[in-house]
């Protein structure tokens, strides 16, 4: 690990500028986290006094229990459809911008300031303007296309309606780094392309896409990462998991199994698989910063 | 650009200004609801143009008890927030500079170690260990306080790595320069690196308080008194009533309120928000 050629002498500087830090983390994050492990090997009794030492069987029966692989699949449909959407959305107003060269500027700031609302109150924005009895589109998809939205009883409209809702927050922040991807392709290649004769689908598919692909990698990581832990609060607002666990994805499970169903063994174990989870997502991400994955 | 090409011009307009439609769509009803009556909603769909209620709506909310919903005045919930947001972004940014001034400026014993701690915090959100964390706080007995909302999320690998990657881009000269004119490693700190990693600070701040402002679950967990309550978390809570219909006017008129000071912070300082994001990522 790198340091400096010179470095100060002192011997318990150091520990005491580091202080503050190590404790937070050791108590807040890695007790915790110990904690989690701990307890998805025990089971609590009714009354919360005894714990018995049941090995890997809370992780056998979740493993069992078709609301966990309903969890399972609805986290996965949910992850894609907004990661695509999200992706995509952002993906062809990035590319617009790019053609810009005055008005860019003012596009974008249009465009970012999603990304300050909270996904809690992204959540609640979007369940107002899909409510069935006076939101908006539901009123829309009922008079133009005949179809009777209802998110509170269909598990299909539930799931369209959290999607919009997350992917929504996250269109600015995949916005301002597909712009920043597009300023670093050298415009020489596309003259050079252009110059041959290719047309400008033809130049997006065959230069300035793949020339893209470590910009998208990163965001696809970042945004997975996005839509298994930090849509709790796009569901919280809205479904609550609802209807018929219709969106109760894996992060929110954990928070219901755990707070609600008090079901504190598997709500552990649920944790467990979830930290796995995050580190091999994170280690992914790591991997790529050190390498900025080249073509 | 590459050639000249009208239609792609034309096109390029086209999407971007439906795109900035679509993004500001919610946002806007929000604000049309909340210049209505309460019975503005009873009936029919949500109003498109704006109504004439919008003063009563808001002084409404900041006067509190309108309903058994809206009994915390949105003056208090908005004051938590900010005492958030705030220490939360000063917080993290003093305990991860100081942290990266060790790992980088100091060799010591278990220097590995400590910075593999710190890098392990990146990969374990709230949201995963809910259960026990929550246990934690409340053996602490750091429910129901500032200190609680506040303190258990400072601890940040990103802010530390970002730091961390600033001060290695620091000439050693430097340092040397400093060590010769005889000052010691905190007065180099103190006169070299925080003016020196200004801009860095700055950017920083400004992501780390929209990050502190939309914290919710957190909140959800250790505020259970209503004096503590953060306006994100709270929003929920109103818009939850049982038996009677929402107060529509007044729950978009707290959204709008909850949206406004981090939307105002990325608008006015689009500049250090966009360096701040970019460089927390790198």
């Amino acid at each position: 690990m790198q340091t400096k050629r010179t470095i100060f002498g002192n011997k318990g500087l150091p520990y005491l500028l580091l202080a503050p830090q190590l404790i937070i983390t050791g108590i807040f994050f890695l007790w915790p986290a110990a904690q989690a492990v701990r307890q998805s090997f025990l089971r609590e009794d009714a009354f919360g006094l005894n714990f018995t030492f049941v090995g890997l069987r809370n992780y056998e029966r979740l493993l069992d229990s078709p609301e966990y692989l309903n969890a399972i699949k609805v986290t996965v449909i949910f992850s894609i459809s907004t990661v695509i959407l999200a992706l995509g959305v952002s993906l062809v107003l990035a590319l617009a911008v790019d053609r810009m060269i005055r008005s860019g500027r003012a596009y974008t700031t249009l465009l970012v300031w999603p990304y300050a609302v909270a996904p809690a109150v992204a959540g609640i924005l979007w369940w107002f303007i899909f409510n069935p009895t006076i939101g908006i589109m539901p009123y829309i998809l009922e008079n133009w296309f005949g179809y009777d939205w209802n998110h509170l009883l269909t598990p299909s409209d539930a799931m369209i309606l959290v999607v919009v809702a997350a992917a929504w927050k996250q269109i600015s922040y995949n916005f301002l780094f597909f712009v920043a991807g597009l300023q670093s392709i050298p415009n020489s290649l596309r003259e050079a392309a252009a110059i041959d004769g290719a047309g400008p689908f033809k130049r997006f598919w065959t230069i300035t896409l793949p020339l893209l692909s470590p910009t998208t990698f990163f965001l696809l990581v970042v945004n997975i990462v996005y839509t298994l832990f930090e849509t709790f609060a796009v569901i919280d607002a809205t479904t609550e998991g609802g209807p018929a666990q219709a969106t109760n994805i894996l992060v929110y499970k954990v928070f219901r199994d755990g707070f609600v169903g008090l079901n504190f063994g598997s709500s552990a174990a649920q944790s467990v698989i979830l930290m796995g989870l995050v580190i091999v997502l994170t280690v992914i991400q790591f991997r790529f910063v050190e390498r900025r994955v080249t073509y | 650009m590459v050639e000249n090409q009208r239609w792609l011009d034309y096109l390029a307009h086209a999407v971007l200004i439906l795109g900035v439609v679509i993004v500001a769509f919610p946002v806007y009803v929000a604000v049309i609801a909340s210049t209505h009556e309460p019975t503005a909603f009873t009936s029919g769909t949500i109003p498109l143009l704006p109504g004439a209620n919008a003063v009563e709506t808001y002084s409404g909310v900041f006067e509190g008890g309108i309903a058994a919903q809206m009994s915390v005045p949105i003056g208090v919930m908005l004051t938590n927030s900010m005492i958030m947001a705030l220490a939360i972004a000063f917080g993290k940014i003093v305990i991860s500079i100081l942290s990266a001034f060790a790992i980088v400026y100091f060799r010591f014993p278990f220097r590995v170690l400590a910075f593999w701690m710190i890098f392990i915090t990146l990969m374990l959100p709230v949201e995963v260990r809910i259960v026990p964390t929550f246990e934690v706080i409340s053996n602490l007995n750091m429910l129901n306080s500032y200190t609680g909302l506040t303190v258990p999320l400072m601890a940040s690998a990103t802010a530390t790595f970002l730091f961390r990657q600033v001060f290695l881009t620091i000439p050693d000269e430097m340092m040397e320069a400093a060590r010769i004119d005889g000052a010691g490693p905190m007065k180099f700190f103190k006169d070299i690196l925080l003016p020196m990693s200004q801009t860095n600070i700055a950017a920083l701040f400004v992501i780390l308080f929209i990050y502190g402002w939309n914290q919710y679950l957190w909140p959800i967990l250790v505020t259970t008194d209503d004096s503590y309550q953060t306006i994100v978390a709270g929003i929920k809570r109103m818009a939850d009533v049982v038996d009677s219909e929402p107060l529509w006017n007044s729950i978009m008129s707290v959204t709008v309120l909850a949206m406004l000071p981090p939307v105002a912070v990325v608008i006015f300082m689009q500049r250090l928000f966009v360096k701040g994001l970019v460089d927390s990522e790198k």
